[in-house]
């Protein structure tokens, strides 16, 4: 096998590992904390949040506006029209603005 | 278990989770191309871009890879660059154990290879719901976004030059927007807005002091740690009562 081929492999061993292994060592446990409950219910919105501020941080006037429009959205609507409306916030911000 | 009526049937179930497929399916469409554009022009025959998006199946560690790859790095550091990126995972991972506990440990083994944001997201959201998390509805829900992904990425690098210009259809920042909107999700879990802006704030600052990708894991866990801190020790409002 080529190279590129075990560097895939090895990428996709990685990958499952992190997939897994969260469940393994917590499932070693018999009963949980209710702190530590609140933490795993935090996991969603903390993990997800970093994903997002960094790149708002780097954003001009377009990126940021999309990011309002689309949270203004979710208050409403469900998944697509707040994927959709920031989407074309973005697109048609950046085609007015260069 | 303690539900006397009759359960949803596993056809059912199937069907409800690749209705809620759908808009990952639409979030994802670009970026699947974009990824095997970029894979063929970083050196990558189809087969291995396909070999790729099929065994690892992770978006963004993906692009870093290959990217790295284009550049010729070191095989080792690419792998590490990939768990690196992947690491958030492991929170998700310990998360959604807690929620298939009544699964086969076989079916949490197969699972999990699926547990990408999105798949994670939909699982904590029905959770919300209060509504169990059955295989078939995690299968519904898995199938037409790995497919779509694996697909997308084939037609992407043998076509090639699919995405013309990824600035100007704001591809570099769909995910942060679709993100946002999975965030929102949550807005009514306790300590919310307490734990969205610590980790905002922290990822930030890590993203400058320590570097990507670790500014994930270490602003995530710094919101984790808020609502960690911040519940009380008894249990006189608890947010997840559905499975005790």
């Amino acid at each position: 096998m080529s190279t590129t081929v075990w560097i895939i492999l090895a990428g996709a061993v990685a990958t499952y590992l992190t997939r897994i292994g969260g469940h393994l060592v917590l499932s070693r446990f018999e009963r949980i904390h209710p702190r530590l409950e609140a933490g795993l219910n935090a996991v969603p919105a903390a993990v997800l949040t970093t994903l997002v501020a960094p790149a708002a941080m780097r954003g001009s006037v377009p990126e940021l506006a999309a990011l309002v429009v689309a949270g203004l959205a979710a208050l409403r609507g469900g998944m697509l029209s707040v994927f959709l409306s920031g989407a074309a916030t973005l697109i048609v911000l950046r085609y007015l603005l260069q | 278990m303690s539900q006397p009526s009759a359960p949803p049937s596993n056809a059912d179930e199937f069907r409800r989770g690749l209705r809620r497929a759908l808009p990952i399916v639409l979030a994802i469409l670009p970026f699947g191309l974009l990824f095997g554009t970029l894979a063929a022009d970083n050196g990558f025959g189809v087969g291995e871009a396909v070999l790729m998006s099929a065994t690892v199946y992770a978006g963004a560690s993906q692009l870093v890879g290959i990217e790295l790859f284009g550049q010729h790095v070191a095989p080792w550091l690419i792998v590490l660059s990939i768990f690196a990126v992947n690491f958030r995972h492991v929170l998700y991972s310990a998360v959604a154990g807690r929620r298939t506990q009544h699964w086969p440990a076989l079916a949490r083994a197969v699972g999990f290879f699926f547990l990408v944001d999105p798949q994670f997201a939909e699982v904590e959201r029905r959770v919300d719901e209060g509504k169990p998390i059955t295989v078939a509805w995690y299968g519904g829900l898995a199938l037409p976004v790995y497919v779509a992904w694996v697909a997308e990425t084939a037609i992407g690098a043998y076509f090639g030059g699919l995405v013309p210009d990824p600035h100007a259809i704001g591809l570099d920042f769909l995910l942060p927007i679709y993100f946002l909107g999975l965030v929102m999700e949550f807005r009514g879990r306790p300590l919310w807005l307490p734990v969205v802006a610590t980790s905002a704030a922290v990822s930030i600052a890590a993203e400058r002091l320590v570097g990507s990708p670790w500014h994930v894991t270490i602003g995530a866990l710094a919101g984790i740690a808020v609502a960690v801190i911040f519940t009380p020790s008894e249990p006189s409002r608890d947010a997840g009562d559905a499975a005790r």
